[in-house]
């Protein structure tokens, strides 16, 4: 059954009732032994340091692991990426599918002892929407569809209008301003973690310190050194401490993957990531520790079709001719060589619920897709015998983008004749020039905020702000908007994909796949979870 | 001499004060901010953020908002990146740790450069030269970012000596590795300037005439030749101090060691105008100071000079 499936069988009142999913979770596993306690540390990389952990403007994937540790949401993920209780035993849902209300576990503590009521979460919501909070994540309250939530960051109206409210200390209830088919996924997020108010006012802007946050998590903060280290212990006021292993968790903060890669080797952290192109000679030397795990993002090229794009990309057969003429084997296999899967939808493979629709190239060998290819570019008048066609690639600066993108680009010259100029950008400039049309192809990558297919299809909407393609579809718009209410939305996302498919204002190439190097002695690793969002509380070290 | 460091200091307002406008100016003609991301915010979010930080006032205000709250608070402003660190929790934090590696990293490449260079000089065109020059060459040839990663793969990987990284309130098994890795092209450049200028000051009419006299070579050394002989040294000493208490980012990068080498590159990159701003200030006015420095303690050295 899938997820959604789970959550919407039943159109009125559903709880949950997986009190002791979570519990079993961390229970040791058959024929493993535990390590001694000074042993049961867990010591992972990060790439830089975090832009913040204060939970409402955390906006990153490692600002987000480490609030998953130091505070406990509504929910929480099992090792397969399904919803468990965090905070909340369960929720239930109204006939309009419009109010949410969660039921908080009695036994839930901050770690200065005092319970975790309704109003801490109350709070939180509040106060991540707040104009005066700025915080760059406030979208992502607006993504939820909460009451009110876009007067609210927009100043017309007072924060307390939002729709989150606390009838009492157990109960936390969200109106939503329309119905929304995942959003229980969504409260998985740190934006939607619990703070406790009197630490904040305590303290200000330096709560988020060691020594002065409170936190509701598995663990509290004892150290934080700039582009150093944070480091967290466990919270014996954490309501399932007693089913907790790991004691210590340090985030080390390496820029340079090559150098947390020997760190790694010379026994300084157990987990990190695997630096580009190394993949097949780690898994060759270290086959238990080398991990490659489908990721929730896919790389695409998008295509300008707006005025200010190319005349030959405005017709419809050459953006189609581009997309065939790219062996995406080859990427998958011989460039990136990481576990990656080819993409001929823009929808990663491993989406929840989501099925793949049929889509023709999918389907072909790569010697019928060229052969069509070079076709669909001479009717449309490109290619051997007609007009010339040169196009411009732009992509960020980076290795990895440059080795796709130079592979792409000879396709296209061998197949298709079409000259493509390489052109890469610092960042910044990158994302300036690429979100104001001012490129022909670019690179793009997306990573899904939940797991659901319309996190990735409602980017092809023509009122998103991330379809940088600029293309509309009149019907894509309409499924879109019919997946909000229906009770069957794979089947509009999997038109979606079908449409997109012959439309072609994006080339997808690959879905990703997370490598990393994780010590063997961890267990319960969520290898299953296609966001990787990992509990440590849920980890053990094994002897 | 006296009036002498107040006539550069008093120059040294106005230079930092063009310092500040020029770095503001190119700043803002970098394409991006502080808040573009791969996911455009919406602009009523981004509205609410450009209050904040006061992006949404016109250029001139902001500029002069900045250097009144600089000069009369010596308030840096918040970094627009790191929500929870002001520019001043930043620098506080960084700059010790650069100050440490980098003052270690200059005395052992003006200890073991100025030896290397008087050392080839004194036996010029001998196995001992050669060795000297050969090793100096070699040092600069063989870049930083190279370096860093190959001491790691020695004293971490392969012999399990020293930690891989980290700064651990700078404890001497973390400082080892980026001492090395940040002293060694300033020490052969050190060696280089060194040896050709005491091979010249060995030639002057001083220097023969001191032998002539039958005065014993480690005493013309010490007492006669070392001291003009440093007066080139000492010019590119004054930024190259600079430079190294600042800080290197690529130290930053492969030993994690937390210094603001790291940030001033990475402010740049993420268009985190008050970090880059504080950082250019404090490198801008440090680089004055020691340019002073310098310039007195050649006063000291060689009594011919007048300012």
């Amino acid at each position: 059954m899938t997820l959604r499936a789970t959550f919407l069988a039943s159109t009125t009142v559903l709880t949950l009732a997986l009190g002791t999913a979570a519990v079993a979770e961390s229970h040791v596993m058959a024929g493993d032994t535990l390590a001694p306690a000074a042993q049961q540390i867990f010591r992972s990389r990060e790439l830089d340091e975090f832009p913040s952990i204060d939970p409402s403007l955390i906006q990153d994937v490692s600002g987000n692991d480490v609030a998953r540790q130091l505070f406990e949401g509504l929910m929480n993920q099992d090792k397969d990426g399904n919803l468990v209780p965090g905070v909340a035993t369960g929720f239930t849902v109204s006939d309009d599918k419009m109010t949410y209300t969660f039921n908080l576990r009695p036994e839930a503590r901050w770690s200065n002892g005092e319970p975790v009521k309704a109003a801490d979460f109350v709070y939180a919501w509040r106060r991540a929407a707040d104009p005066a909070t700025a915080s760059e994540y406030s979208w992502y309250m607006s993504l939820m569809s909460i009451e009110n939530v876009d007067a609210v960051i927009a100043g017309d109206m007072p924060p307390d209008q939002l729709g989150v409210s606390a009838p009492d200390d157990r109960t936390f209830v969200v109106q939503l301003s329309q119905p929304l088919p995942y959003f229980p996924q969504m409260v998985v997020v740190a934006t939607t973690f619990p703070i406790l108010e009197s630490n904040v006012v305590e303290f200000g802007d330096a709560w988020t310190q060691p020594g002065n946050m409170v936190s509701n998590g598995a663990y509290v903060l004892t150290e934080r050194v700039q582009q150093e280290k944070l480091v967290m212990e466990r919270n014996p006021m954490y309501w399932d401490d007693d089913n907790t292993h790991i004691n210590q968790v340090t985030y080390l903060i390496i820029n340079d993957e090559n150098a947390a890669l020997t760190r790694y080797l010379a026994g300084e952290l157990d987990k990190t990531e695997v630096p580009a192109g190394q993949y097949p000679r780690l898994l060759a030397e270290y086959p238990t520790q080398t991990l490659s795990v489908p990721l929730l993002c896919s790389y695409y090229y998008a295509l300008n079709l707006s005025d200010s794009g190319p005349e030959a990309l405005k017709d419809v057969r050459v953006r189609q001719a581009l997309s065939l003429a790219v062996d995406r084997d080859i990427i998958v296999d011989n460039v990136l060589q990481g576990g990656q899967k080819p993409a001929y939808s823009f929808t990663h493979w491993a989406t929840a619920g989501f099925e793949m629709p049929a889509i023709p190239a999918a389907s072909m060998t790569q010697a019928e897709r060229n052969a069509k290819a070079a076709e669909l570019m001479t009717e449309a008048g490109y290619g051997a015998g007609g007009e010339p066609l040169s196009l411009e690639l732009l992509y960020n600066t980076s290795e990895a983008h440059k080795s796709v993108a130079v592979a792409i680009s000879q396709m296209w010259k061998q197949t298709l004749g079409v000259e493509i100029t390489l052109n890469n950008q610092e960042w910044q400039t990158f994302l300036d020039d690429r979100g104001n049309q001012r490129f022909q192809i670019a690179r793009g990558g997306w990573c899904g905020d939940y797991n659901e297919a319309s996190t990735f299809t409602d980017l092809m909407t023509s009122t998103s702000g991330y379809n940088d393609s600029k293309y509309v579809n009149p019907e894509v718009d309409a499924l879109a908007a019919d997946a909000r209410t229906s009770d069957n939305p794979q089947a509009d996302y999997e038109q979606i994909e079908q449409i997109i498919a012959v439309d072609t204002p994006i080339i997808p190439i690959y879905h990703y796949a997370a490598n990393k190097m994780l010590n063997d002695k961890i267990r319960n690793w969520p290898v299953n979870n296609v966001q990787q969002n990992y509990y440590v509380k849920d980890l053990y070290v094994a002897e | 001499m006296f009036s002498l460091i107040v006539r550069r200091l008093a120059v040294a307002i106005p230079t930092i004060l063009v310092l500040i406008i020029l770095s503001f100016a190119l700043m803002f003609t970098a394409p991006g901010g502080p808040f573009t991301s791969e996911r455009p915010l919406p602009p009523q979010v981004l509205a609410n953020i450009s209050a904040k930080y006061g992006l949404d006032q016109p250029y001139w205000r902001q500029i002069t908002n900045y250097i009144w709250n600089v000069v009369v608070d010596f308030d840096f402003g918040p970094s627009f990146k790191y929500k929870d660190r002001s520019v001043a929790d930043i620098i506080g934090a960084g700059f010790p740790v650069t100050l440490i590696y980098g003052f270690w990293s200059f005395m052992i490449a003006v200890i073991v450069g100025v030896s290397l260079g008087v050392v080839a000089a004194i036996r010029q065109n001998t196995w001992t030269d050669y060795l000297a020059v050969g090793i100096s060459v070699g040092a600069q040839a063989l870049p930083n970012f190279v370096l860093a990663p190959m001491l790691v793969l020695l004293f971490t990987l392969w012999l399990g000596w020293l930690p891989g990284g980290g700064w651990n309130g700078g404890q001497w098994q973390y400082l080892v590795m980026p001492v090395i890795a940040l002293s060694t092209s300033y020490m052969a450049s050190i060696a280089r300037i060194m040896r050709s200028s005491m091979l010249e000051v060995m030639t002057a009419g001083f220097i023969r005439t001191a032998r002539a006299k039958g005065v014993p070579m480690h005493r013309i050394i010490w007492k006669h030749a070392l001291k003009p002989a440093m007066l080139p040294v000492l010019s590119y000493l004054g930024p190259a101090f600079v430079l190294m208490i600042t800080g290197s980012v690529v130290v930053d990068v492969y030993f994690s060691t937390g210094g603001i080498g790291l940030y001033f590159v990475n402010s740049a990159f993420n268009r985190d105008y008050s970090v880059m701003m504080g950082i250019t200030i404090l490198i801008g006015a440090l680089t004055i100071l020691f340019n002073l420095v310098v310039d007195v303690l050649y006063a000291w050295i060689d009594p011919k000079i007048r300012y």
